[in-house]
């Protein structure tokens, strides 16, 4: 049993606020996603809960043990580091049991354990190799391994994929989630790759400026961004944005930006009156626009074919409509041509709704 | 068809020039050329005359002539051979263990982060700046029977209640040497291993920390092991130095008290040069050969294993 809490966890260097008031409280068995720009504070985040930064203030605890004060080696944590970390004069398999060593445990123990560890990730046959004759993504596993074998409460990974190509990538995400599935342990998981957080992650805790802004499932994050951030940082190609005015429409509400106008539902609108301001900001994704024949105003938006980009599976749409640059995401089947007029109808009850000067939410 | 390109003639001496150029090994030769002929003229000739000059029986004023083996019989025979091929060993083995322990223990210290940790690196480089001639000299004052500074200054914290025989007894000698040359060479290893520790990098330090090491685990399974092919070769070429070593020697005790300090250097200068004999002097030189060349063998192995 390892739950890991957070409460109101500060980190400060000398003036730099890397990390601010971080409230979390992990499950047992969780796989949690820290993700986030450069320099948002993600490392630092798992660096203190590894022993490897001190807290500047607030409490963690791993299951009941308040852990700040207690040094790395004795939180029963395990750590993958981003560029591995393996001592390169040791062959792999003193890598992976140089832990059990330092905890002196039984030579026949670490033997079979080191086996055991290597088995489950297809490396038994690198064992006397030493890390420098070994491939990046072999260099991955045996770090993975030398996590594993000591059978942690907590797992944390730092960025562990962002030096394997592409394709390795998608491969060895795939089985770090099967593996997580099989040793069932707490895992903290750091990344700026925001299709790594979504498949990854049960939760994903997105941060901004050591600032968490919203902590969800990834379809939540998806649906119901709590924040302009959170809904331009989640998805891909990026949500559109545009500030509107809001009008009277034929019945109800409409927002109203340049010659693009579109009638809100009346659910939407009962919820703007409540607001009260009559300015806000739009975001639409680029996947809920759909091409249509005829343009009605209110209803779709025309306007003119930039550049197109398909990229197989489906096409990116850039155009323009008055004043306006969107993107939309449209069937492979489609077919756009640059520099000709298009419609689309974007699905209204997918709207997201801002506050222009907080950023906040307002379609909830 | 008469016609003739260029390409068709004999090259020319130009042309067959200009390709041995590209030949790399060639062109190699030519460009070490200048340096190898340098090291001819300044090192190869004294060093063949040396060994020449150890079969004759040349004294100062005088063509020598060639005897054989016998400089090298008598010195067998000599008990102040013996002793001083005692006194270099020891001098050698004792002071260079001692330099690389605490040359090691040191640079780890100055690779912590700490303040004004420039400034303290180049204090410590001052013992190996500072000509050998003086700080010879400043060592020879301090083990000064009557203006010793540090019996006056253990006197005066009450630790001993007369002043120390330094130089004067042949083991109190010995071991005085041996501090000084310590004194002078530890900031060698110290600044050539810190070089060597500042490539290590922190995050080995952080997973073992993670792993369950301490600091003492941490130096003997990380920090020692990516050091030691830098180490060895620091080790060799003080050992070099050391076994060859002369100035301190010759300046603080001339390799007294009644020659139970001398080294082969001093040995060999006080022969050659105060009594004369050069080629008595150069057959004492040429026993230390064997021991550096081994060295350098070493030493050559492991660079070349680092490749
Ligand atoms: N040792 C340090 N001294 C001063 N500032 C630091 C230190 N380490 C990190 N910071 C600052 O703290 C902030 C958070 O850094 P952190 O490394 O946690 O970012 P990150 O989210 O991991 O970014 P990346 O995706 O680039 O790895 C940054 O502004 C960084 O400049
Ligand atoms: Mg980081």
């Amino acid at each position: 049993m390892a739950e890991v809490r957070l409460e109101n966890v500060c980190k400060h260097y000398d003036k730099v606020v890397a990390v601010d008031n971080f409230n979390l409280s992990i499950q047992d068995k969780e796989f949690v996603v820290l993700v986030g720009p450069s320099g948002c504070g993600k490392t630092t985040t798992l660096r203190m809960i590894a022993g490897l930064e001190t807290i500047t203030s607030g409490r963690i605890f791993i299951g009941d043990r308040l852990i700040n004060d207690l040094p790395a080696k004795e939180r029963n944590i395990a750590m993958v580091f981003q560029n591995y970390a393996l001592y390169p004069h040791m062959t792999v398999r003193d890598n992976i049991a140089f832990s059990l060593e330092m905890r002196k445990r039984p030579k026949e123990e670490i033997e079979q354990r080191v086996r055991e560890a290597a088995d489950i990730l297809g490396i038994e046959h690198l064992l006397d190799r030493k890390p420098k004759q070994l491939s990046g993504g072999q260099r991955q596993r045996v770090a993975v391994g030398r996590a594993i074998v000591r059978k942690p409460e907590v797992f944390l990974f730092d960025e562990p994929l962002s030096n394997l190509d592409a394709k390795l990538r998608v491969q060895t995400r795939l089985e770090l989630k099967k593996l997580h599935e099989r040793l069932a342990t707490t895992a903290v998981y750091v990344t700026h790759d925001q299709v790594e957080a979504m498949t990854m992650g049960d939760r994903i805790v997105v941060m901004k400026d050591g600032l968490i802004q919203q902590v969800g499932s990834p379809m939540e994050l998806y649906n119901t961004p709590a924040n302009r951030f959170v809904a331009g940082f989640i998805g891909s190609p990026a949500m559109n944005f545009f500030e509107a005015e809001l009008a009277g429409g034929t019945d109800g509400l409409c927002l109203q930006s340049g010659e693009v106008r579109l009638d809100l539902l009346p659910e939407q609108c009962r919820r703007l009156e409540r607001y009260g301001r009559k300015r806000i900001l739009v975001g639409i994704r680029p996947e809920d626009f759909r091409p249509c024949e005829r343009h009605e105003q209110g209803q779709t938006i025309s306007g003119e074919v930039e550049v197109v980009e398909p990229v197989g599976n489906e096409t990116y749409v850039n155009f323009r409509a008055g004043e306006l640059n969107l993107i939309a995401a449209v069937g492979r089947k489609t077919i756009v041509q640059a520099h000709t007029r298009m419609v689309l109808q974007p699905a209204m009850e997918h709207l997201h709704l801002f506050d222009i000067d907080s950023g906040k939410s307002i379609s909830k | 068809m008469e016609s003739e390109s260029i390409y068709d003639r004999p090259p020319g001496m130009r042309q067959r020039f200009s390709r041995a150029l590209e030949n790399p090994t060639v062109l190699g030769l030519l460009f070490v050329a200048p340096a190898e002929l340098l090291l001819l003229v300044f090192l190869a000739y004294p060093f063949v005359l040396g060994i020449w000059l150890g079969f004759t029986d040349t004294i100062v004023g005088r063509q020598g002539h060639y005897i054989g083996w016998q400089n090298y019989i008598d010195l067998v025979n000599d008990t102040q051979f013996w002793l001083t091929a005692f006194n270099t060993f020891f001098y050698t083995v004792i002071a260079v263990i001692l330099k690389a322990v605490l040359g090691i223990g040191l640079a780890v210290v100055l690779n912590r982060d700490f303040k004004a940790k420039g400034l303290v690196r180049a204090i410590v480089l001052l013992p190996w700046i500072i000509p050998t001639a003086l700080s010879a000299l400043c060592f020879w004052w301090l083990y000064d029977a009557t203006f010793s500074g540090i019996s006056w200054a253990l006197v005066r914290l009450g630790i001993i209640d007369h002043y120390i025989n330094f130089l004067g007894d042949p083991w109190n000698a010995r071991w005085s040497l041996i501090a000084a040359n310590v004194w002078r060479g530890v900031p060698f290893f110290t600044i050539g291993l810190l070089a060597g520790l500042q490539t290590i990098s922190p995050d080995l330090y952080e997973a073992a920390d993670i792993d369950g090491a301490g600091s003492w685990k941490k130096f003997r399974r990380i920090t020692l092991p990516l050091l030691t092919p830098l180490l060895t070769v620091v080790t060799v070429f003080s050992t070099i130095w050391t076994f060859a070593d002369f100035q301190l020697v010759w300046i603080i005790t001339k390799g007294g008290p009644a020659g139970a300090t001398h080294i082969f250097g001093t040995l060999s200068y006080e022969r050659a040069m105060q009594g004369g004999h050069f080629g008595m002097g150069a057959a004492i030189s040429n026993f230390m050969l064997p021991v550096l060349v081994i060295c350098v063998l070493i030493a050559f192995m492991f660079l070349k294993k680092e490749d």
